[in-house]
C-alpha cells in the first residue's frame, strides 16, 4: 500500500476544504442557536420531572454541546466531486490511477470529515466552555476523561468515513443519489444521538441503540466527555466501534467492486 | 395577464417540471416527510421520558409542532425563489426580472414552487390533526378559525423572512445562512410553547420576530390553559394579522432594497 500517496491525497482535500471559512462562521452561528434551544428545552424538561434520570442535566446539556461541535464529522452525505465523477462518467478516470480506489477515497473521506469539524470545532468549545452562562457551559473534563474522549473521537471520525465511503459507493447505483442520501441522515441523526441523547431514548432501546454503528459517531465520544461514561470504558466501546468500522470497510469494498463490473462508461 | 393568473400559470409550469421525474420527486418527499418528523420523534421520546414539559402535555405541545410546520412548509414552497434569490442576483439574472413590466415580488415567488415540502406539511399536519383529537376541550368554529388564520398569518411571516433575507443578498452574497438563524431555527424554536424559554430569547422571538403570534398566542385562547406570560385575550385574537404586519413591512424592504440593487453586469 502506498501509504504517501494517500495521505497527500488526504492532505490536499483538507486544505481545499477548509477554505470554506465564512461559510462555517455561518454555521457556528446556527449550531450555537440550535444548541441553546435545545438546552432551554431540555432544563425546561429536566425541571418538570422529579424522578431520577440515567444522565444528569448537566451531563445532558455538555452532550449536546460536543454534538454540535461535532456535527461536521457526522456522516450527512457523500463526497459531492465523487458523485459529479459518476454522474458525468468521469470516474473512468479513477479507475485509471495507480491507486486502489477504495483507499483513495476513503483517504478523500477523512478529509471530507476532518475539515469542517477543524473549522467549527474550536470556536463551539470555546463559546461552549468559557462564553455561556454557568449553568448552560459545557464543563472542562477530568485528564482520563478527556483522554478517553480523544481515543473515542478518532474511532468515530474512521467509523463515519466508512460510512461517508459506502455512501460515495452506494451512487454507482442510484445516480441522483437521492434515495439513500435523503433517508441515511435521518438514520444517522436519531441513533448517533444528535436528536435525543440516546441515554434518555426509552430504556427498552438501549441495548439496541448500543449495538448499532451510528451511537460511536457522537454518543460514544459526548458520554466520555461528560463523564456520563467512566474512562474505563473506553477499551469495549473503542472495539465496538473498530469492528464497526472494519465491517463497513469491508462491505464497502465488496460494493465497489461489484459496482466497477457492472459499470458502463459511455463515450471518451 | 392579472398578476395573480400569472402567478398560477408560474405555479402550473413549476409543478410540471417538477413531476417529470416521479420517482424521484416521491423519494424526495418521502425523504423530506422522513427527516422533518424525526423532530417530532425527539419530542416524543422526552415526553416518554419526563413525562411532561413544565405543565404541558403531549397532546398539547403537538398543537404548537402542528402548527409551526404546517405554516413553515407552505412559506418554505412558496417564497422558494426568495431563498435562492442570492445565485440569480451573483450571475445576474435577476436582471431580466427587473426588466420585466411585473411586480418582482410575484416573478421571484414565482421562480420556483416547491413540491417537495409536502413531506413537511404532512407531518405537520398529521401531528397537529393528532394533538386537535387528544387535547380533552371543547372544540368550537372560532377556534377552528382562529387556529387556520394563525397559519396563514404564520405563512406570511416566513415569507417575509425570506423576502428579508433575499434583500440582504443585495449587498452580500455570504453569510446568508445568519438568516437560517430566524427560519429554520424559528420553527425548531416555536415547535414548543415559546412560554419555557428564557428572558431575552423568548421577547426576540415575540416582539422583534413574532414567531409567538404563529401557534404561542392563539393557543393561548384556544386550549384554556394558564398563560404563564398572561397573554391578554385580545392579544390572542389579533395575532393572524401581526404575521401580515410583518409580511407588508418586508415587502417595504424589498423595495428599498431595489433602489440599492447595483447588477453584477454579467
Amino acid at each position: 500500500m502506498n501509504i504517501k500517496a494517500y495521505m497527500a491525497i488526504m492532505r490536499v482535500r483538507f486544505m481545499l476544504l477548509v477554505q470554506y471559512r465564512v461559510a462555517a462562521l455561518a454555521g457556528i452561528a446556527t449550531q450555537l442557536m440550535f444548541g441553546f434551544v435545545f438546552v432551554m428545552i431540555l432544563e425546561a424538561f429536566y425541571f418538570s420531572s422529579t424522578v431520577l434520570q440515567p444522565m444528569s442535566l448537566k451531563e445532558a446539556i455538555g452532550y449536546i454541546w460536543i454534538g454540535q461541535a461535532m456535527l461536521g464529522m457526522l456522516p450527512w452525505g457523500g463526497d459531492a466531486e465523487i458523485q459529479n465523477l459518476i454522474r458525468s462518467g468521469n470516474v473512468a478516470y479513477e479507475l485509471c490511477r495507480p491507486l486502489d480506489l477504495y483507499n483513495h477515497w476513503y483517504a478523500r473521506a477523512i478529509a471530507l470529515r476532518v475539515a469542517p469539524t477543524v473549522l467549527r470545532a474550536l470556536p463551539l468549545f470555546l463559546v461552549s466552555l468559557f462564553l455561556l452562562p454557568q449553568e448552560y457551559a459545557l464543563e472542562i473534563p477530568t485528564s482520563t476523561a478527556f483522554l478517553a474522549w480523544v481515543l473515542a473521537t478518532l474511532g468515530a471520525l474512521f467509523l463515519g468515513s466508512a460510512i461517508t465511503n459506502l455512501i460515495n459507493i452506494s451512487m454507482l447505483w442510484t445516480i441522483s443519489g437521492e434515495g439513500i442520501s435523503r433517508l441515511l441522515p435521518a438514520l444517522v441523526t436519531v441513533f448517533s444521538g444528535m436528536v435525543v441523547p440516546l441515554p434518555l431514548l426509552p430504556d427498552w432501546s438501549q441495548k439496541v441503540l448500543t449495538l448499532l454503528p451510528f451511537a460511536g459517531l457522537v454518543d460514544t465520544p459526548a458520554r466520555f466527555f461528560t463523564g456520563q461514561l467512566a474512562p474505563s470504558e473506553i477499551w469495549i466501546s473503542t472495539a465496538r466501534q473498530l469492528i464497526w468500522t472494519i465491517v463497513l470497510i469491508i462491505w464497502g469494498r465488496r460494493l465497489l467492486q461489484r459496482g466497477l463490473r457492472r459499470l458502463v462508461v459511455q463515450g471518451g | 395577464m392579472t398578476g395573480v393568473r400569472l402567478y398560477f400559470r408560474y405555479l402550473g409550469v413549476s409543478f410540471r417540471s417538477q413531476l417529470q421525474y416521479p420517482a424521484s420527486f416521491i423519494m424526495m418527499t418521502v425523504g423530506h416527510l422522513v427527516v422533518t418528523a424525526i423532530e417530532f420523534f425527539g419530542l416524543w421520546a422526552l415526553f416518554d421520558r419526563f413525562g411532561s414539559l413544565g405543565d404541558w402535555a403531549l397532546a398539547e405541545v403537538a398543537l404548537f409542532y402542528g402548527m409551526v410546520h404546517v405554516a413553515f412548509a407552505i412559506a418554505e414552497a412558496a417564497a422558494r425563489g426568495f431563498d435562492v434569490l442570492h445565485r440569480h442576483v451573483r450571475t445576474g439574472d435577476f436582471d431580466r426580472i427587473l426588466l420585466r413590466p411585473r411586480s418582482t415580488v410575484l416573478q421571484v415567488m414565482g421562480l420556483e414552487f416547491q413540491l417537495m415540502r409536502i413531506g413537511r406539511f404532512t407531518q405537520g399536519f398529521v401531528v397537529l390533526i393528532w394533538g386537535i383529537s387528544k387535547v380533552g376541550i371543547v372544540w368550537t368554529l372560532p377556534k377552528y378559525l382562529l387556529m387556520a388564520l394563525s397559519i396563514l398569518g404564520g405563512c406570511f411571516l416566513f415569507v417575509g423572512l425570506f423576502v428579508l433575507q433575499a434583500v440582504l443578498s443585495f449587498w452580500s452574497v455570504d453569510s446568508l445562512e445568519v438568516v437560517n438563524l430566524t427560519t429554520y431555527g424559528g420553527v425548531e424554536t416555536a415547535k414548543v410553547p415559546i412560554a419555557i424559554y428564557k428572558g431575552w430569547f423568548r421577547r426576540f422571538f415575540t416582539w422583534i420576530i413574532p414567531l409567538a403570534t404563529i401557534n404561542y398566542f392563539p393557543l393561548m385562547a384556544v386550549l384554556d390553559h394558564q398563560d404563564p406570560l398572561n397573554t391578554p385575550l385580545w392579544l390572542s385574537w389579533l395575532s393572524p394579522f401581526f404575521g401580515i404586519a410583518f409580511f407588508t413591512m418586508s415587502l417595504q424592504v424589498w423595495k428599498m432594497g431595489l433602489k440599492y440593487y447595483h447588477s453584477t453586469g454579467s
